[in-house]
This record gives C-alpha cells, sequence and structure tokens, in this order.
C-alpha cells in the first residue's frame, strides 16, 4: 500500500469547479510528478469546505493548511514551496495575510465556531470513494442497525434524539418515520428530498458533492426502519457533479453489497434509485415532488392523506431531505444523548446556512442550534463589508422572512424563528445592510414565487401575482393610500386559502417586512421615497451646487442629455424630468459632488 | 462484500492511508524541509518516519513539515511536539535515528536525549 | 361501512367514515360553495372556495377531499372562511373574462351564481389579465382560454375519464393554461370532439361551434325544403332547458316548437335507428355465418369512431360498416324521399337536431355525400335547438303537434332507445335473436345491457348458439374492453360502443346541469329512464316490424345488405395519425 507523507485536498464543489478549480488540480498533479512528489503527496478531489467566495479552496494534510483564491499560477509555489521545502506560501492561506504561524483550517474563526454534523466529511473525504466514507466510520450505522438493532429500535432512537425535520418546518423526524412504519403495505417508499429550491440556498448540494455515501446510507437505515426495500432520490437536474457523484455513489454501495439484495448476509434487501428534477421550486413540496417522480406534472395535492399514509403510487411512503438524513447515522452512531447535548431545548443538533448577501464571508456553515445572528455575522461571517450597519437578516427563503437588528441576540432555532415571523426553512439566509431596502426585498422574493407557483390554486397563481402587481407599484412610486391594506388584506387570505405549503408561505416575504418595516412602505407611498436610497424610480440625483466645478463631465457622459450648464460658467443642474437614473454622471463626477437623495 | 468483517478490513485499511486528514490529538513530529534539510537528506528521514508510524499502527501521530529553523549545519533536524505542547529538537537526523525515536519518543515517552540538540551542541 | 359522528356549524350528523366534510355537510343540509369540484371526475381541492374551519386544525381545509373523522368540529361560515372565500373568488375574477352579457353561459354560469352567492358587488384587485387567441378552427369545441378559470374538470375528463388527453395544464404559475400541446387549436390534435368537456365546464371557456345561423338562414330561405331530424335523446333532455324536471319526456313540445320554428317537416331519427339496426342487424348474421372478422363493433357514436381511428387502427375492420342513423336519414332524404315527394333534393335542407357534438364533425367527413349531396347540412345540438326556441319566443308549454311527421315518422321502441347506453346492442338483439330463431321473443327487455356500469356483458341463446356480447360507454371503458379483446382475455360476437358515459343521454351537445346537480344526480339514468318509458309505451318495439322500414326495403333497398343500401347506407374508415409530423 502506497503511503504518503501529505494530502491535498482540492475542493470540487461547484463553487470553487466554476472557479477552475478542476484546473488547478491537474496543474498540481503535473507540478507533483515534474518534483517526483507524487509518490509522496496524494492529491483528493473533495466536496464543499463552505468559503465558497474565497474558491478555489486547498487544504494541504496533515497540518490542515488552507489556501484560498488558487490559481493555476500558483500551484507551482505551492508545490515547490509548502510540499517540497515545508514552507507556507503565507500569501495564499485564507483570512488575514499578516497573521503569523500556520493557519489550519481548524484555527479559522470561520470553521472555529462551526460543528459539523451534516457536514462532517465534506472537503476531508473524497467523495467518489467509498473507502474513505468507510474509513471515516461509514456505514457502520447501517451494520450497527441491521445486526443490532430492531426497526422498532432504530425509531425510537431517532425520536430520542429529537432530530427534526432540515427541510423546512422542522417536524419531528423520528415520529415521521414512525408513521410510515406503521401504516400497513406490501410496499412503501423512501424518498429524498434533493430538490434545493431556495435562492442562494445550496446546502443539499454541498452534502450530495461531498459526502452521498451518507444519504445512502441513511436511507438504507430509512429502508429497514419502516419496512421499504426501495427508495427514490429526486435531485434537481441543474446539480450535475452531485448527480454523478450519487450515481457513483449507489454504484459503488451496490458493488460492495452495501446495496441491494440480502444486505450484509442480513435479509435487508434496499435499492436506490434517482430522479432528475427540471427545477421547479414547488417540486420541493413534498406531494409535488412525490408526483413528479410518478412522471407527472408537479404539483401538490391537499393532505390528508399524507405521504406516510399514500405516497408514491399510493404506497406509504418516507421523505425526508437531504440534511436531515445526514444527521442520521452520527445520531445513531454517537447516541441521541450525544446529539441532545447540541442544540436548545426544542431544536436539538445543528443546521446548516448558506450564507450570503452583504457579509465578508458568504458560504455554507454548520452551526449548532441556539447559535445567535450576531455569531454568525460576526464571528463567523466576518461582519459586514465596508463598516456598514446590518440592517437585517432573510431566512427560509420566498416562504421565511426578516429578523431585524434589534432581534441580532436571538438564537436562532426552529422555534425563535417562527415567533419572530420567519422560519428555518432548508437554511437560506441573506444577510442585508443599511442600503437594502425592505420592500425591494419582499418584491424580489414575490417575484420568484409568482416565477414559481405551479399554478393550480387561484390565491397563489392569481393572488401573489397582484401583490407583486402593488409591489411594483409602490417601488416605482406609484403607491396609493390603501395599497398597503390591500397587500395585507391579501397576505392574510393567501396564507389562509393556498392549497399548499408553498403558497401558504408565499406571502411570508412581505408580513414580515410589514411588521417590522411598515415605516418604510409608508415612506414609498406617502412621500414617495425609498429611505434606503435603493428603489431607483424613488431618487432623485442632484448636483451639489457648493461642492460642483463645472467641468461639465456629467453633461457630455450623459446618456439622455438630462444634465444642462454652460462649462466654468457656475454649477451644473440635473433636469429631473429627463434624468433615467442610471447613475452614469456620479461615476464619472471627479469632485463627487452628485449623489442621490 | 457480504461480511460486516470485510466492512471493517476496509475501514481500516483507509484509515491507514488517510488517518492524517483526521486525527489531532497525539504527537506531531515536525521534519524542517528546506534546501538545507533536503540536501542534507531529510527526505528520507521524513519518509522513515511515515513508514515507521505505520508498520505500528501509529494513527494518531502527524508527520508534517516545516521550512529552515535557521541551524542548517544540524539539518536534517526534527521537531517532535508532544500533545501538551512540549518540543524536543532532535538534530543530524537519519532514517535509523527516525526508527529509534519512533520506539523510544514516540511509543514509550522517552526522549532519545543523545539525539537532541541540547546534546549535539554541549558534545561539540 | 362504520360511521362515525360529525358536527358541522353545531349540527349532528351521522355519516360513514369515508365520505369528505362535503358529503357529511349535504347531509346536515349545509351547502358548501364548491367550483372545481365534480364528484367521482374532479376531486383535486384547488379552487379552494369550499374552504372549511375545522376545530384544532391549524389553516382551513377543502371540504371536498377532506375526510370526516368521529368526533369532527366543522365551521362553514366563520369570518376567516367567508373572508378567504371571497378574496379567492375576487382573485379568481380579477383575471376572468368578465364579458358575461355576450357569454353563452349567461344564466347558466357557476362562476357568476358564486360570484352573486358570495355577494361580489366590487373587485378590489385587479391587474394584468389573460390575452389569449379563441380556438375556435374546430367544426365542433370552441374554446376560450380568457374565460377559463382552470378549475381542471375539462382535463380530468379527456383525460381520465375518456382517455382521449387532448388538453392538459401547461405552463405554470399566472401563465397556467388548459390546452392542448403547444398551444394547438383542437382540430390539431387527436380530439374526438365527444364535447364532455363542454358539459362540465363551469363558465363559458368551452362550448360547442354555434351553427344556430346557417338553421335561421335556411329556415328564411322560401326555395328550401327544410327538414328536422331529432335524435332519440333529444326529447329526453330538452324540457331542462325550459324547466321542466330531468327525464321529463318533451317529444311533442318538441315537435310543435321545431314546427314553429318553420321548419317545414319534423322527423324521428329512431326511424333511421330502425334502418341502422336492419343493416348492422344483417351484417352480424353476416359476419357469425360467414365467418367475418369479429366482434362486430357497432358505429353509431361518431366521437368513438374517431377516437377508433387514432388509438385503434386494428380494430377499423371489425367496426360495422353502417353510417350512423342521422347519416343513413340524411342520404335517404335526399335520395328516396326526394324522389318520391318529387323535390329536387338540392332544395332539401337538413338540419339534424343532435345531443352531440362530434355529429358536426361527422357530416364533414368526405365520404358522407354517397347521394351526390351532403346526407346532412347543419347539426345543431339539443343547447343550440333550446336557443332557438328562446330566441323566437316560442311558448315550450304547446303541444299542438303529438307525432311526428309523415312518411318518415314511424319509429320502434328499438329505436327509441338507441339513446341510452346498451340501447343499440338491446334493439340488435330483438332483431338478430328473432330473425335467427324465427320465433318471436318472449320478453323484449335485455336488463343485462342496460345501466349506467362501464362494461356489460351478456350472453344470450340463440337455438343452438350462444351470442357474446358486450357493451362500454365513455371511451375510457371502450379502451379497456378493446385492451382486454385485444389481449385475448375476452372474446366477444358484438360490441356496443358510445363515446359518451351514459350514451347519448348525456352526450356532448345535451343541457348543461352544474356540478351542484351533476355530482349529486345520475343525469345518465334519470334521462334514460324517459327512453325506456317511452320504449315500453309504443306499439311496435322491434326495427324489423316498423312499417316506414319495411316500406324503404320494398320501394327502393330490396333487401339489407343489398348494393343500394351499400350505396347509401354504408361507409369506410381510415386510420389517423394522433400528431402527424408537419
Amino acid at each position: 500500500m502506497q503511503i504518503y507523507r501529505a494530502h491535498v485536498l482540492v475542493c470540487c464543489g461547484t463553487g470553487c469547479s466554476s472557479n477552475k478549480s478542476e484546473e488547478v488540480l491537474r496543474e498540481l498533479e503535473k507540478q507533483l510528478q515534474e518534483n517526483q512528489l507524487q509518490h509522496e503527496v496524494k492529491v483528493v478531489r473533495t466536496g464543499c469546505l463552505g468559503l465558497c467566495q474565497n474558491g478555489p479552496n486547498i487544504v494541504v494534510y496533515p497540518e490542515g493548511t488552507m489556501y484560498s483564491m488558487v490559481k493555476v499560477e500558483d500551484v507551482e509555489e505551492i508545490v515547490s514551496e509548502h510540499l517540497l521545502k515545508g514552507r507556507i506560501v503565507k500569501r495564499l492561506l485564507y483570512g488575514e495575510p499578516e497573521a503569523e504561524g500556520i493557519r489550519s483550517v481548524d484555527e479559522v474563526d470561520f470553521f472555529k465556531r462551526q460543528k459539523r454534523i451534516a457536514l462532517r466529511n465534506c472537503g476531508i473525504i473524497n467523495p467518489e470513494n467509498i473507502d474513505e466514507y468507510i474509513a471515516f466510520d461509514g456505514y457502520k450505522a447501517l451494520v450497527k442497525v441491521l445486526t443490532e438493532m430492531k426497526p422498532a429500535d432504530v425509531i425510537d432512537l431517532l425520536k430520542k434524539s429529537q432530530l427534526r425535520g432540515r427541510g423546512g418546518a422542522g417536524f419531528p423526524t423520528g415520529l415521521k418515520w414512525e408513521f410510515a412504519a406503521k401504516a400497513e403495505s406490501e410496499q412503501k417508499y423512501v424518498c429524498c428530498n434533493a430538490d434545493e429550491g431556495d435562492p442562494g440556498a445550496f446546502m443539499d448540494r454541498s452534502i450530495l458533492e461531498g459526502d452521498p455515501h451518507s444519504i445512502v446510507e441513511a436511507m438504507a437505515i430509512a429502508g429497514y426502519a419502516i419496512g421499504a426495500d426501495k427508495g427514490f432520490i429526486y435531485i434537481r437536474a441543474e446539480y450535475p457533479i452531485a448527480v454523478k457523484r450519487l450515481r457513483l455513489a449507489i454504484e459503488q454501495a451496490k458493488e460492495y453489497g452495501l446495496l441491494g439484495e440480502n444486505i450484509l448476509n442480513t435479509g435487508f434487501n434496499f435499492d436506490l434509485e434517482i430522479r432528475l428534477g427540471a427545477g421547479a421550486f414547488v417540486c420541493g413540496e413534498e406531494t409535488a415532488l412525490l408526483t413528479s417522480i410518478e412522471g407527472k406534472r408537479g404539483e401538490p395535492r391537499p393532505r390528508p392523506p399524507f405521504p406516510a399514509v399514500k405516497g408514491l403510487w399510493g404506497q406509504p411512503t418516507l421523505l425526508n431531505n437531504v440534511e436531515t438524513y445526514a444527521n442520521v447515522p452520527p445520531i445513531i452512531l454517537n447516541g441521541p444523548e450525544w446529539f441532545t447535548q447540541i442544540g436548545t431545548e426544542k431544536s436539538k443538533g445543528t443546521k446548516v446556512f448558506a450564507v450570503g448577501g452583504k457579509i465578508n464571508n458568504t458560504g455554507l456553515v454548520e452551526i449548532p442550534m441556539g447559535t445567535t445572528l450576531r455569531e454568525v455575522i460576526y464571528d463567523i461571517g466576518g461582519g459586514i463589508p465596508n463598516g456598514k450597519k446590518f440592517k437585517a437578516a432573510q431566512t427560509g427563503g420566498p416562504s421565511g422572512g426578516c429578523i431585524p437588528a434589534s432581534h441580532i441576540d436571538t438564537p436562532i432555532d426552529y422555534d425563535t424563528l417562527v415567533e419572530l415571523g420567519s422560519m428555518m426553512g432548508s437554511g437560506g439566509m441573506i444577510i442585508m445592510d443599511e442600503d437594502t431596502c425592505m420592500v425591494d426585498i419582499a418584491r424580489f422574493f414575490l417575484e420568484f414565487t409568482v416565477d414559481e407557483s405551479c399554478g393550480k390554486c387561484p390565491p397563489c397563481r392569481i393572488g401573489t401575482k397582484r401583490m407583486l402587481e402593488i409591489l411594483n407599484k409602490i417601488t416605482a412610486g406609484k403607491g396609493e393610500e390603501g395599497d398597503i391594506e390591500k397587500l395585507e388584506s391579501l397576505a392574510k387570505n393567501i396564507k389562509a386559502a393556498a392549497l399548499c405549503g408553498l403558497g401558504q408561505t408565499a406571502p411570508n416575504p412581505v408580513l414580515s417586512t410589514l411588521r417590522y418595516f411598515r415605516d418604510e412602505y409608508e415612506a414609498h407611498v406617502r412621500e414617495k421615497k425609498c429611505p434606503a436610497g435603493s428603489c431607483k424610480a424613488l431618487l432623485d440625483y442632484v448636483i451639489d451646487a457648493e461642492i460642483c466645478r463645472s467641468c461639465g463631465l456629467c453633461a457630455k457622459e450623459c446618456p439622455v442629455g438630462a444634465i444642462e450648464g454652460e462649462r466654468k460658467k457656475g454649477p451644473f443642474v440635473i433636469i429631473q424630468e429627463k434624468c433615467i437614473k442610471c447613475g452614469t454622471c456620479i461615476e464619472k463626477c471627479p469632485f463627487e459632488a452628485i449623489s442621490k437623495k | 462484500m457480504k461480511s460486516i468483517a470485510e466492512l471493517e478490513e476496509i475501514r481500516k485499511k483507509t484509515l491507514e492511508e488517510i488517518g492524517l486528514r483526521k486525527n489531532k490529538d497525539g504527537y506531531r513530529i515536525v521534519v524542517g524541509m528546506a534546501t538545507c534539510g533536503i540536501a542534507a537528506g531529510a527526505r528520507p528521514v521524513m519518509q522513515a518516519f511515515v513508514e515507521e508510524l505505520k508498520k505500528r499502527n501509529l494513527h494518531d501521530v502527524q508527520v508534517t513539515m516545516t521550512g529552515c529553523i535557521g541551524v542548517c549545519r544540524l539539518e536534517p533536524i526534527v521537531e517532535v511536539i508532544s500533545p501538551d505542547g512540549s518540543k524536543v529538537t532532535y538534530v543530524e537526523m537519519t532514517p535509523e535515528k527516525a526508527v529509534r525515536v519512533v520506539a523510544e519518543h514516540i511509543v514509550n515517552g522517552r526522549v532519545c536525549r543523545d539525539l537532541t540538540i541540547g546534546e549535539a551542541e554541549g558534545v561539540k | 361501512m362504520e360511521m362515525v359522528t360529525v358536527t358541522i356549524d353545531n349540527k349532528k350528523v351521522r355519516v360513514p367514515k369515508d365520505y369528505t366534510v362535503l358529503q357529511a355537510a349535504r347531509e346536515a343540509n349545509i351547502e358548501i360553495p364548491t367550483l372545481c369540484f365534480l364528484k367521482d371526475i374532479n376531486e383535486i381541492g384547488a379552487c379552494r372556495m369550499c374552504l372549511v374551519e375545522i376545530k384544532g386544525g391549524k389553516k382551513l381545509e377543502a371540504a371536498c377531499v377532506y375526510p370526516v373523522s368521529d368526533g369532527m368540529e366543522v365551521y362553514t361560515q366563520t369570518p376567516q372562511v367567508r373572508e378567504a372565500r371571497k378574496t379567492t373568488l375576487e382573485l379568481i375574477l380579477s383575471n376572468h373574462d368578465r364579458n358575461c352579457l355576450t357569454c353563452v353561459r349567461s344564466g347558466n354560469c357557476e362562476l357568476q351564481k358564486l360570484a352573486e352567492k358570495l355577494q361580489i358587488e366590487e373587485l378590489p384587485y385587479e391587474g394584468e389579465t389573460y390575452k389569449r387567441p379563441l380556438d375556435n378552427f374546430s367544426p365542433a369545441i370552441v374554446r376560450d382560454p380568457n374565460k377559463c378559470i382552470l378549475c381542471r374538470r375539462c382535463v380530468s375528463m379527456c383525460k381520465n375519464v375518456q382517455t382521449v388527453a387532448v388538453i392538459d395544464v401547461v405552463e405554470r404559475g399566472f401563465d397556467t393554461i388548459v390546452s392542448p400541446i403547444y398551444e394547438k387549436s383542437l382540430n390539431e390534435v387527436p380530439c374526438v370532439n365527444c364535447g364532455q368537456c363542454i358539459t362540465i365546464c363551469p363558465v363559458g371557456a368551452l362550448r360547442e361551434k354555434n351553427d344556430t345561423e346557417k338553421a335561421w338562414t335556411a329556415l328564411a330561405d322560401k326555395d328550401l325544403h327544410v327538414i328536422a331530424i331529432t335524435a332519440p335523446a333529444i326529447r329526453a333532455a330538452l324540457g331542462e332547458e325550459f324547466g321542466f324536471p330531468m327525464g321529463t319526456p318533451v317529444t311533442s313540445n318538441m315537435i310543435t316548437a321545431l314546427h314553429n320554428l318553420g321548419f317545414d317537416k319534423v322527423f324521428d331519427v329512431d326511424t333511421a335507428a330502425d334502418l341502422t339496426i336492419m343493416e348492422e342487424g344483417t351484417e352480424l348474421l353476416h359476419r357469425l355465418k360467414n365467418g367475418g372478422k369479429l366482434p362486430l363493433i357497432t358505429s353509431c357514436s361518431p366521437g368513438w369512431i374517431k377516437f377508433c381511428e387514432h388509438n385503434f387502427p386494428e380494430f377499423l375492420d371489425n367496426l360495422s360498416t353502417c353510417k350512423s342513423p342521422q347519416q343513413m336519414f340524411g342520404a335517404v332524404l335526399k335520395t328516396v324521399y326526394a324522389e318520391r315527394m318529387g323535390i329536387d333534393p338540392a332544395k332539401i335542407f337538413v338540419v339534424s337536431i343532435m345531443p352531440c357534438t362530434a355529429k358536426k364533425f361527422e357530416i364533414t367527413r368526405p365520404e358522407m355525400t354517397s347521394s351526390g349531396y351532403p346526407d346532412i347540412d347543419v347539426v345543431l345540438t339539443t343547447r343550440e335547438l333550446a336557443r332557438m326556441i328562446k330566441e323566437a319566443g316560442l311558448d315550450f308549454t304547446e303541444t299542438t303537434w303529438e307525432h311526428f311527421d309523415d312518411p318518415m315518422g314511424d319509429a320502434s321502441g328499438a329505436g327509441v332507445i338507441f339513446g341510452a347506453t346498451g340501447g343499440v346492442m338491446e334493439a340488435a338483439l330483438r332483431t338478430v335473436v328473432e330473425i335467427l330463431t324465427g320465433k318471436p321473443l318472449e320478453t323484449l327487455d335485455f336488463a343485462a345491457v342496460r345501466g349506467v356500469e362501464g362494461i356489460k356483458e351478456a350472453t344470450v341463446d340463440v337455438g343452438e348458439m350462444k351470442i357474446k356480447a358486450a357493451v362500454a360507454h365513455g371511451l375510457g371503458n371502450a379502451r379497456e374492453l378493446l385492451e382486454r379483446v385485444k389481449a385475448g382475455e375476452a372474446e366477444y360476437h358484438f360490441i356496443e360502443i358510445m363515446a359518451c358515459p351514459g350514451g347519448c343521454v348525456a352526450g356532448g351537445g345535451q343541457p348543461i346541469q352544474p356540478s351542484q346537480v351533476r355530482s349529486w344526480v345520475d343525469i345518465r339514468s334519470e334521462r334514460a329512464k324517459a327512453l325506456y318509458e317511452e320504449d315500453k309505451n309504443l306499439p311496435i318495439r322491434k326495427s324489423h316490424e316498423n312499417p316506414t322500414v319495411k316500406r324503404l326495403y320494398e320501394i327502393y333497398f330490396g333487401s339489407p345488405g343489398s348494393d343500394k343500401a351499400h350505396k347509401l347506407l354504408h361507409t369506410h374508415y381510415t386510420p389517423r395519425e394522433n400528431y402527424p409530423e408537419e
């Protein structure tokens, strides 16, 4: 067996891949060859580490040195300095370049505050190699379940762990498994919802790319627990890397006899299939997802009957999302007590968030439940760029709402988020600073919902459209007295009347921004002003007569000739009726005499 | 594959290969691998550490490299850092000495005094 | 079935365990508004009009699909419920082409009724509305997407009941539309024109092609001899348009109204139905005796014929070569009748009153002109006739004319029951069995082929031999039956197929009953009762005893299956591609 003294892990998740991590990897292999290090240093293609905005990321073990934004040209230096001579290439280290000593992944703030359970193997193992998964205790939980536990014990253990669904509303997972187990039928199914669709969310993709076997293992465990021998993973076709690795994982598991007939001689059969989704947001809703797996138009249907009773092809079906499954093997191995130590009273364990927006470290973080927003933003996320003020965080995607700065110290868990008018959702978190207009944010999410509504029930199909029309009107400066009340009334009734969870939660971004930022709405409607200075139609571009040196550059560059004045003869003036608010004059003015008001 | 034993086999075998990404609780062996170190033969020393550790199934020991420590004349230099943070520096290492350090220092906790930098400097 | 107790608006009812809240509410005499719901056909909880509050529940639930449970407490009129329903309706209306004044369904529109019921007085939410092109290229069905409220009843009917599946929900969100694939016209897809979609559309989004103007023009033309022929099912349903209880036969009201409209003659298609039995019966006998292609399958239903041409081309040789009674009648009128009456056939204009929209397509088939003239000039549905009567301001209670006109007015009971599923089979058996055995039948009622069961079977002893017959109505049942025959799982001599569930009485051209009626009353059985009643009371109940038919053979055709008969009364079929490449 080949023994390597060092492993270089190159992140080949979607984020890093799009930053040419594959080319970096090829260059690395080439350089190692040239330096005859190929037998000493092993290159491993791995899944996402979470720090996507700094990609491509590579980590050199055993030290755990993390290099960020590695370009192909940098590889030679890493090989000749670090791998050959043991000298860390400081300029490529992640984080502050002036920091002294080894910057190991464990020492970086971004990782130090995290608790990685679902992401435990992401960025550490080669997701295309089942042996590496096995080495890190992979399939040990399946073995334990198959050889030492009865199905009822598995469900009991899961119930004791108090694990809740990570895909949305946080339904107790153990209870869900119990319902499916108790349903009587010859044929049952286990399904995995990998149809991650919230804008900006990529938690599930990262798990599937970085640790696909954890899902395969968990689904097999679920199959055993509820008495199913067949599973489907519904994954969106826009995740080609995840699909490829999942396929490979299933093949490898079959080869090893960890899927298929009579697994490990225990008499248990379980088979998995992948179903590709076409990227309709609504197919993340459980009944729509199952309908889509059946090959029909993906649309929700009323419940009851619940999928645990009547799911795929009318048979009892268990459906969990990727992150929920990823938690199962560690819970089985470490016991429910271990898991319940982490988190808050009613929300145990950790949650993975895709943090984005106005924050320094955008990326993927896994934090214990109960971590405050402040810790996420300032300790893990590195704060708000350009010294701006934190205004609000949006969680739960188009189904969620915002948490204003006044609640920054609230511990994040299922229940506190709901109390605040938002929800956990699948884990998208968008940070907004003082320049973000909350009306516009609500409009953005509603635009998404309108596009993604399946069109089955009128409250969602027409109602969200009407809400968007009102919001468009308000942000365009055409709001009228009564519009806000109309929005509220529509929101309330859509929530009450829509058929599925997506429709029922579609008004949340509006309701939540109305709750905390009603004054901003009112300013738009009554004063025709956007307090955040973001809604184009509500801004006037003005030249400060005191500062203007009448150079005339602005007038020359203005695409619509909206600026008048004569060179060297006193300040120029913007004719508001002509101005299209493109911002060119602000950019061009050498004296910063022009501003938006 | 039909048996749990086979699975365990794979686990053990692969862990040996990739364990260096995982355990951070044991000794750390740092080999100086600057130009001076390599010229003085640090490479075979490092390889010897890696192989010896593997032979003895010592998974919680990290072998890492570092740059020039500054006393080039005593290269190859190896530092052994114990879990409590205390540090012993061995100088003028050879693959044979490496095997000894593993056996005595890492396994039995007895520092090979005769190989340390203090000893080397004192003798001269 | 186990019973449970449910309290609805403080009224306690005991209902079977498998009931929905909507069904339980009916038991308690509480009407919950519905829009997309159509019992057994469309139970999808999509329109959200039937929302109710269930005690202990987190959200409102759709009564039409929510199952009852013991001890359940339901509230159907809470402020939250009322507001949610009203808002939903306001939203639907905000995107509906509200040109009610010019809508064919005005006064018989479920949406309009609901707006009235929920007292919608103004629409707070206006905005973008659909602007889709009208699809009026089909000879039978007009589709107006701007009036569609996406209740999907038509989709369920077309896809699940009829298995024709030419319309479905396409696009999504606000752009969602019910349409043939690629927004083609119904004319370009394998639509069979059965019109079942029309009969269940709550609004005016689906309607028949209006041909009344052609009839008015003909009636106004003094040079034309304008004949009305009426199918048996018309008399069983036309009364509904004028407030008569369902199942009231209105034969003489209808004949009177047609005369008052100015038709020169009013004939009974039943006469041609008897003629059909003579031809088809002879064909069956011939095939039985000479080892011809079996099973013989009836060909009266033009929706079924087109369905067969599209989906079961391998069965085209099994189809009876007989034209439908309508087409036979037209051919006879423009030949024998014209000759005998001394009228130039070019001056004869035949208006066929049918319970059927597919008949509008049938008359456009190029093979339907064997006399040198189109067999039929215009087809009007029952609904169109009713509209003409209303436009003319006629008193429909008037019964001046009691009988159809001579010389084509005689009909047997066998011809009358053509309008109900199993009727053609029963009529044929009455004739075929008597001819084969040479003895009169003791009882004329073949109960096994009556009723609304989807697929019915009967075995009739005829001396030495047993005739195995099957009856299917509704194209989904037809498909199932033919698949069984194809797979060799079933063997028959004779099969009757009607495109519409229930047969012609529930045809696509019949009066529209709202879902509130259709869901709870079996209109197929109610209307069929009128026909079986008339059959029972007629002196002649067998086709081969119809004097007009006998005379026709004497003076013109000679015998059934003769060359002359073949030329005028028989036809042929061609396989049709479903989606031909352009």
